[in-house]
């Protein structure tokens, strides 16, 4: 579990680092927090001929809160968000599905960056992006663009990110208040990744009913995604037991889990229903 | 014991841990010899097949490769790996080459050695390496195995490497005149001990002085140089093996593995030093695995729950080959099948099978935590069918004191009989409720609160030690009036040092400080038998109380020569010896050369800790998850050395056994692949999973067999907890009838009988 050999370049700026994406191409590979590449490439799954580490590249380690909502650098660590004094009531979804993100010495370095760029499909991060409708910022040769996180994730380990492109930052929109929300998910321990989760959130209209009800949901297919029949039960109801019972089995009936040796495809699709209950009944109490 | 007793009983704190939490401890990665070279291992990625070539050109053309050995390369007959426990010659055919040569059995069976300047080297060359291998189907389950499609061992004609018997009474007879019989399967999942610090070597060959010396002995450094000797055509006394500091065994490291002769072979090979320390990923290929079986077994009993009888059969999964230890298991399975109950008549066979996985060895509590998991499924299915209290079963059931010694039933072949030594079954049963709390939880059975079903359950369990034959001491009054103690044990990080501290301060009658433990090495007594089968304590604590003696009665004359008193006038004290008129001479004085005195202890008789354990669980019906709430123990060891070393040994046994009820399992697809090759796909318990435990050591029953009346306590808790837990669920889950008979007993798993019982 040697890494196998590689060059190591560590840029001032992101114009650097994105020339050197691009006169390397796909020998190329960007390091983050290094908490999964590192991994990866002791394992020899990846052997790039030159690793780009971001932690010289200026301002990406930024967690802006404003009007328009919360950008995070692509840099940001699991723990700056989790002591970021400002966070949790900016967007309390964020917050909490970060707390159960990795263990403690890999929450102080792995980044954002990392996990969205990694896409894991049972990563916390990926499935509030998608809930969430986050704006993802990509930087390359022509300069940026951006990318909606619904289209950013394309698979298990694959996203819309080019060879010699950066990400730079993921931007969620502003969080009003009174909104409803819940964060659910079931790992076998602590820390772990999660068999599924759910990260749902919902406002209420004058008349308490369910409007703009988002459920995205992670660990139940290759990529993490909203469950759009789920949501439309919901959507113009009231949240009660009987919209829950009916959202929860529209949500096992439109995910298709994968099967391996952490659990088969119908205990996760038992268990996408009950964390889409548990998740509403808990954003309605 | 002559002296006061003062150290033995307390729980001082472990001498090691200051060491250790400084980080100063030398684990083997820490050894480094000058102008030493790294190995990696080459390692099948194919289950079974047939090994047609390794080509290692293009690996040894790469700049900083030294060699590539391959099977060719090891000499003819090809070395095997021996049998250590149970050598019998029909196990022999099942022994492991020290490399693969005309065939291939496991994903992860070693086929080459690179040797190279750096491991990195050393790993970028096993790419280069081209194996040839024509594959053969894969044995993954006992259907397989059993159909023998495809042999591992064509000329053997079957997959069943074994039989073995476990024989008391008249069980067929029994089972005739029997008012209740019930006949279930069980099975319980591969897993394995997964002791913290990976395996490592570094061995260092003198050319000049033809000697070899090998840093990363642990366990059973005598035994294994032996095999080292004979495996590289050398004397024993050519051979050092050093133990350092050693992060866990629980039975697996410390077993001679191919590594163990591959790293030294390499290093008389190439003239210098060679190192290598396992990584996960091959350690959970490459050590010993442990505890897959399956179990078809029947209980007998009377109307009113007095159990008469058991029989029926195991089928051990052992892997690819019979390695060191790898009979324990299954015939501990069906010699230990009754436990702590009073069962008078058995027939059980156990069938080792070989498989396309990794070999299987011993892992703490071997063959006694599947058929405690197999007997107490039974009592409690019993109890509900003949509408009994499964507690009042238990209590109606468990062996008296006054028929101790109680014997166990016979095992051929490698005939052993053994006897229950000495306890109060009902005594640690009742005490055992008391902590826990019974009367309070039971009354949770069954109940759904908050969404989860509440269960509470009991087992009883016994723990067998003191393996013999012999252990050595010798204890050496040096000449500043310190002690040092030389010892054949094995320190795998059981705190080893403080407690043989404490036996030879007491022994000696002196202060803990003035007594130096040394131990593990070869180097430091004849003969040594290390740790395992929860033998330390008793054995080697015992060599140290008979070389104790032996010392004082060296410097009884000295000291009455000293003094001008008559030898039968000569008291020792903590500081010296005195006259009868008090007149004193301090060790140090007594000692212008060194004393020595040295000592073995005999033994051949088991000593038997036993206990109960309770358990309070709560399973959440839609995840399947089962918490635990809560678990008390008792254990009664006879003698207590140390109580907070004994207690880190409970608890940890405990949360190892939930591990492998709950957690851990090696996954095998049907080629042979193993699929939990990281920690994060093999699950093992962390700090945070299983805070609730609480055990109670006691000291009822000494051991007759050893002057400290010490029995073995080095597994002991993990033995009960696959049946407890399990019982514990079928408890909260009985409005569902819910039964388990497998491990373990994860979430999916859980759902799915849930899913199964709900029509
Ligand atoms: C034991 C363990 C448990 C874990 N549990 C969880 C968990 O429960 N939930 C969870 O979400 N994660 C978990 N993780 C993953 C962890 O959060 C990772 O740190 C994270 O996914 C990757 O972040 P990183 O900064 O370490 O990225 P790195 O490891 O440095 O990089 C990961 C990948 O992303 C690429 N990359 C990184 N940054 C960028 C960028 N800005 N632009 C383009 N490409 C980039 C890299 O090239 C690489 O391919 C766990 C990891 C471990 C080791």
């Amino acid at each position: 579990m040697k890494f196998p050999a590689f060059d190591y370049a560590a840029p001032d700026s992101l114009d650097e680092a994105v020339a050197l994406l691009a006169a390397h191409g796909e020998d190329a590979m960007v390091l983050a927090g290094g908490q999964s590449l590192m991994p990866i490439l002791a394992f020899r799954m990846a052997a790039p001929s030159l690793l780009v580490d971001l932690k010289k590249v200026p301002a990406l380690d930024r967690i802006d809160i404003g009007a328009e909502g919360v950008t995070l650098g692509a840099r940001s660590r699991w723990c700056d968000i989790e002591r970021h004094a400002g966070l949790a009531a900016a967007h309390p979804l964020l917050a909490e599905a970060t707390r159960h993100i990795a263990h403690y010495q890999i929450r102080n370095r792995g980044t954002v960056g990392g996990s969205l760029a990694l896409a894991d499909p049972a990563a916390e991060l990926p499935g509030v992006a998608v809930a969430c409708d986050a704006l993802l910022t990509l930087a390359g040769p022509g300069g940026e663009r951006h990318v909606a996180a619904a289209e950013f994730f394309l698979g298990p380990m694959t996203t819309a990110i080019a060879p010699d492109e950066i990400l730079t930052a993921v931007h969620f929109p502003a969080w009003p208040e009174n909104r409803r929300w819940a964060f659910q998910e079931f790992a076998r321990r602590k820390g772990d990744f999660a068999l599924a989760g759910v990260a749902l959130h919902y406002d209420l209209d004058a008349q308490g009913r369910a409007r703009d009800m988002r459920i995205g949901v992670i660990g139940a297919s290759d990529r993490p995604h909203r469950l759009h029949a789920a949501e439309a039960t919901m959507n113009g109801s009231a949240v009660d037991a009987a919209t829950i019972a009916a959202a929860a089995a529209a949500a096992s009936t439109e995910v298709s889990p994968m099967e391996d040796h952490h659990a088969p495809a119908d205990y996760r699709r038992a268990l996408v229903a009950t964390l889409v209950e548990r998740a509403l009944q808990e954003a309605a109490s | 014991m002559s002296a006061p007793n003062r150290l033995i009983g307390s729980a001082l704190e472990r001498v090691e841990d200051l060491r250790l939490l400084r980080g100063r401890g030398q684990f083997v990665a820490d050894i480094n010899r000058p102008d030493q070279l790294h190995a990696a291992f080459l390692r099948s990625a194919v289950a079974h097949g047939m090994l047609r070539g390794v080509d290692a050109a293009e690996a040894l053309s790469l700049d900083g490769v030294h060699a590539v050995l391959t099977a060719r390369d090891l000499g003819s007959p090809m070395p095997l790996l021996p049998i250590r426990l149970q050598p019998l010659p029909e196990l022999e055919p099942f022994c492991q080459p020290m490399l693969a040569d005309e065939k291939v059995r496991y994903v992860g069976e070693p086929v080459a050695v690179v040797i190279a300047d750096s491991s990195a080297i050393a790993e970028d060359a096993l790419d280069l390496i081209a194996v040839d291998i024509d594959p053969l189907p894969a044995i993954t389950n006992r259907d397989q195995a059993e159909a023998a499609g495809t042999l591992l061992f064509p000329e053997h004609g079957s997959n069943v490497s074994m039989r073995w018997n476990a024989v008391k009474g008249d069980a067929d007879a029994a089972f005739e005149a029997a008012d209740y019989t019930r006949r279930e399967t069980f099975t319980v999942q591969r897993h394995a001990a997964l002791f913290m610090e990976p395996r490592g070597f570094v061995a260092e060959w003198d050319t000049d002085a033809e000697k070899l010396s090998v840093w990363g002995a642990a366990k059973v450094a005598f035994a294994n140089r032996k095999i080292l000797a004979a495996t590289m055509g050398l004397e024993r006394d050519q051979i050092d093996m050093i133990e350092g500091d050693v992060g866990g065994s629980f039975g697996s490291r410390g077993e001679f593995y191919p590594e163990d002769f591959l790293i030294p072979f390499a290093a008389r090979h190439l003239g210098r030093p060679v190192k290598w320390v396992e990584d996960r990923r091959e350690h959970l290929m490459a050590a010993n695995h442990a505890r897959q079986i399956e179990c078809d077994v029947e209980i007998a009993a009377t109307r009113d729950g007095k159990i008469l009888a058991l029989r029926g059969t195991n089928w051990t999964d052992n892997g690819a080959y019979i390695r060191t230890n790898g009979s324990i298991a299954p015939r501990n399975a069906a010699q230990f099948m009754s436990g702590a109950y009073d069962i008078e008549h058995i027939r059980l066979t156990s069938y080792s099978l070989t498989t396309n996985k990794t070999p299987t060895g011993t892992y703490r509590g071997p063959g006694r935590f599947e058929p405690d998991f197999v007997r107490e499924r039974l009592i409690d299915l019993m109890a509900k069918d003949l509408g009994l209290d499964p507690l009042d079963v238990r209590r109606r059931n468990l062996v008296p004191a006054d028929k101790m010694p109680y014997p166990l039933a016979t095992m051929t072949p490698f005939e052993s009989v053994t006897s229950l030594d000495s306890g109060d079954n009902h005594a640690l049963l009742d005490r055992c409720l008391a902590e826990f709390g019974w009367d309070e939880k039971v009354a949770l059975q069954g109940q759904c609160i908050d969404g989860r079903y509440h269960g509470v359950s009991v087992g009883c369990f016994i723990e067998g030690g003191a393996a013999g034959p012999s252990e050595d001491a010798r204890i050496v009054l040096e000449s500043d009036g310190s002690f040092a103690v030389y010892l054949g044990s094995a320190g795998v990080g059981q705190g080893i040092e403080t407690i043989m501290g404490q036996i030879a301060g007491d022994a000696l009658g002196v202060p803990f400080e003035r007594v130096r433990v040394h131990y593990g090495s070869t180097a430091y007594v004849a003969e040594g038998f290390g740790s395992f089968h929860s033998r330390s304590t008793v054995m080697g604590g015992s060599a140290i109380v008979l070389a104790a003696e032996a010392l004082l009665e060296k410097l009884r004359p000295i000291a009455a020569a000293a003094l001008g008193c008559a030898l039968d006038a000569v008291v020792f004290d903590e500081e010296g010896a005195r006259d009868a008129d008090g007149k004193a001479v301090a060790f140090d004085a007594l000692s212008d050369a060194p004393v020595s005195a040295e000592a073995r202890f005999e033994n051949k008789k088991y000593t038997y800790s036993y206990g109960s354990l309770a358990a309070h669980v709560a399973v959440d019906p839609k995840t399947g998850q089962v918490d635990v709430l809560d678990i008390a123990s008792t254990k009664d060891v006879g003698r207590m050395i140390n109580p907070a070393t004994l207690n880190g040994q409970s608890v940890g046994s405990i949360v190892q056994g939930l591990g492998g009820t709950l957690l851990e399992e090696f996954v095998y697809d049907s080629e042979g692949q193993l699929l939990t090759g990281t920690l994060a796909d093999y699950l093992l318990p962390t700090a945070t999973d299983f805070p609730n435990i609480r055990s109670t050591v006691l000291e009822l029953a000494p051991s007759p067999h050893n002057p400290l009346g010490a029995k073995g306590a080095g597994e002991g808790e993990i033995i009960p907890v696959g049946g407890v837990i399990a019982n514990a669920v079928a408890q909260a889950l009985a409005g569902f009838g819910v039964e388990p008979m497998a491990l373990p007993l994860s979430p999916p798993n859980v759902w799915r009988m849930l899913q199964e019982a709900i029509p």
